[in-house]
């Protein structure tokens, strides 16, 4: 294993899902070490976005306990998720796109911010001050992100690539521990998944992260991860470095689909 | 603020205090019912047009703070201005407690539960059970207020109705402020957030159940407010000036005047006090008809509101020196 018991950041333990007759994640067991990128691979449909949403609490699992810094998620409200210190981005866009990308930030921030609809309406001065740093914190953010000029265009204006950066912005907002991005190079040209790489790795340097990514560029994902971990109709069939992963018998066939 | 919007809005404020020395008493009696609704309308657009919940039934919270004010100078001889604030609170309760269950419904039956509510309220008021307070079929008449002696005291004399009208303005002000703080700031943000997209807002920690019954309330409040001042007003309550048709009024006006624009409220709410006039007086026979051309010609011309019409007339003017428009667009 790649962590020994009590050192897991992220503990997923025998979790099953089922969508009615169909069943996402069937006993699902790993582990994510503090510090590390782990790569979550798999054919379409193997239950990885799955998976992601029981860590987020989107959805239920069946059976089996997700446990993060050693504290079971399944008892957590899904609203509590993101200032445990869980972060994360959506394989297919979830931006508030009416929103500027400041904004979107800011709302990202949500759960580091005080004041609720009383200390607002009367703009007391704690609620100021906490809008005040998150504003502050949201564009040191746009800067590490290039996203600067674009802090007052609305969301739904920029083009995709773009779109996904200020959605990693926004899941950084929070100053998370645990990042979770789905598919953060889906739909990038050559150059911008190259970016992304440089980028995952320079913020898990500088913002000390752990990150749990699902990734279909196989060059991407394998340059990236420290760990990674494969699913096939939602069991895991193989775990391991990179470089085992990738001769693994069982992964060949899945992607092979004999 | 920009420095621009700043000063638009000192001289609006300022023309709006002078009105009602340049207009007849009639004319101010209508604008201070345009404050009225201007204040409702507020209240729905933050829940309508921030928050995405459609509500067909905000007459019935303001059939509820009417009706809180008429029963507490009736009954119980409050003075006028304290049943505002009691109204308000009460509406805030009834919003909140009403935006709980109404959290299962999405859309459109959200909009069929609101309707349920606005249609059950005029036999509400009519109800044996509460005709004791409620006077019933035949509503409640209410005294005019004077204004204050201390007013005649310091020289400034002022009419019933002008009094009322700057009364009115003040509590249309301090909402309005209200209403700015909560919409851009933290609040506000979250609101348009689940509007926007709820899976997401709430993966970033909005609370979305209690930030969407607490939005029901806030605008269940404004809305009750504006029944308050809207009965101490017309000087009168009756359960048939609270039907269906003012809840989708309300609804028409803040269509019109601007989703999601808090000065679209102010649009709207002339739209709503003006135009069927207006109507009826180019055609005694069929009014609404009018009244319904001349709906089509705004929402045909103005697809995102007057507000929206404005934002746009303003950015061409100032040839994009201005900022970009703040207010998020549905
Ligand atoms: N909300 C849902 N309702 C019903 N079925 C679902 C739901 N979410 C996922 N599924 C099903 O669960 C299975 C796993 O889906 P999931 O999205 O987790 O796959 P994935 O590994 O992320 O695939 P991809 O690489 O295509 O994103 C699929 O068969 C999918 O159809
Ligand atoms: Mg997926």
């Amino acid at each position: 294993m790649a962590a020994e018991a009590g050192q897991a950041l992220l503990r997923v333990q025998d979790v099953a899902v089922r969508f009615g007759g169909i069943v996402a994640l069937d006993g699902v067991s790993f582990d994510v070490a503090p510090g590390r990128i782990v790569g979550l691979i798999g054919p379409n449909g193997a239950g990885k976005t799955t998976l992601f949403n029981c860590i987020s609490r989107l959805y239920e699992c069946d059976r089996g306990d997700i446990a993060f810094d050693g504290v079971s998620l399944l008892t957590v409200p899904r609203h509590r998720v993101a200032g445990l210190g869980i972060g994360r981005t959506f394989q297919n866009l979830a931006l508030f796109r009416s929103m500027s990308v400041l904004d979107n930030v800011m709302v990202g921030r949500h759960c580091r911010s005080q004041g609720g609809f009383f200390a607002n309406a009367l703009r007391l001065p704690y609620a100021v001050h906490s809008d005040a740093t998150a504003r502050d914190r949201a564009r040191e953010l746009l800067a590490v992100l290039d996203l600067e000029r674009f802090a007052e265009t609305r969301v739904a204006d920029l083009p995709f690539g773009t779109q996904k950066r200020v959605e990693l912005a926004r899941a950084l907002a929070a100053q998370p521990r645990l990042l979770l991005l789905d598919e953060p190079a889906s739909g990038l040209n050559h150059e911008e998944v190259g970016a992304i790489g440089e980028l995952i790795r320079a913020l898990r340097e500088r913002l000390r992260l752990t990150i749990l990514v699902v990734e279909h560029h196989m060059q991407l994902l394998m340059s990236l991860s420290d760990w990674v971990v494969a699913l096939n109709f939602g069991k895991r069939i193989a775990e391991g470095t990179p470089a085992e992963v990738r001769e693994h018998p069982e992964l060949v066939r899945a992607y092979l689909g004999s | 603020m920009s420095k621009k919007v700043v000063t638009v809005t000192i001289l609006l404020i300022a023309a709006a205090c002078v009105l009602p020395f340049v207009v007849s008493n009639y004319r101010t009696f209508q604008l201070t019912l345009v404050l009225v609704y201007a204040i409702a309308l507020l209240g729905l657009n933050i829940l309508t047009g921030y928050n995405g919940q459609i509500s067909l039934g905000h007459g019935a919270f303001y059939a509820i703070g009417a009706y809180t004010a008429a029963m507490l100078m009736d009954q119980a001889g409050m003075p006028y201005w304290a049943t505002i604030p009691i109204a308000g609170a009460v509406c805030l309760l009834a919003g909140f407690l009403f935006g709980l269950p109404a959290l299962r419904l999405e859309g459109l039956y959200l909009a069929l539960a609101t309707f349920a509510l606005a249609v059950s309220m005029p036999p509400i008021l009519k109800s044996h059970l509460l005709e004791r307070w409620s006077g019933g079929v035949q509503g409640i008449v209410i005294v005019k207020p004077d204004p204050p002696a201390f007013l005649a005291d310091v020289g400034i004399k002022l009419n019933p109705d002008q009094w009322l009208y700057y009364f009115a303005l003040a509590i249309a002000l301090v909402l309005f402020v209200i209403g700015w703080n909560l919409i851009y700031g933290r609040i506000g943000r979250a609101l348009i957030a689940i509007r926007d997209h709820h899976t997401a807002a709430e993966a970033m920690g909005i609370n979305t159940a209690l930030y969407k019954s607490l939005a029901f309330g806030v605008s269940a409040m404004y809305t009750g407010i504006a029944g308050a001042l809207g009965a101490i007003a017309v000087q009168f309550v009756a359960p048939d000036s609270f039907t269906v048709f003012l809840s989708i009024t309300l609804l028409v006006g803040i269509v019109v005047g601007g989703l999601a624009s808090l000065s679209g409220a102010i649009y709207g709410a002339l739209f709503i006090q003006f135009v069927p006039n207006i109507a009826d007086e180019l055609s005694k026979a069929a009014p609404w008809a009018v009244f319904g051309i001349f709906l089509i010609g705004f929402v045909y011309l103005m697809p995102t509101g007057v507000a929206g019409a404005m934002r746009a007339l303003l950015g061409r003017l100032g040839r994009g020196k201005l900022s970009p428009p703040k207010e998020a667009l549905p």
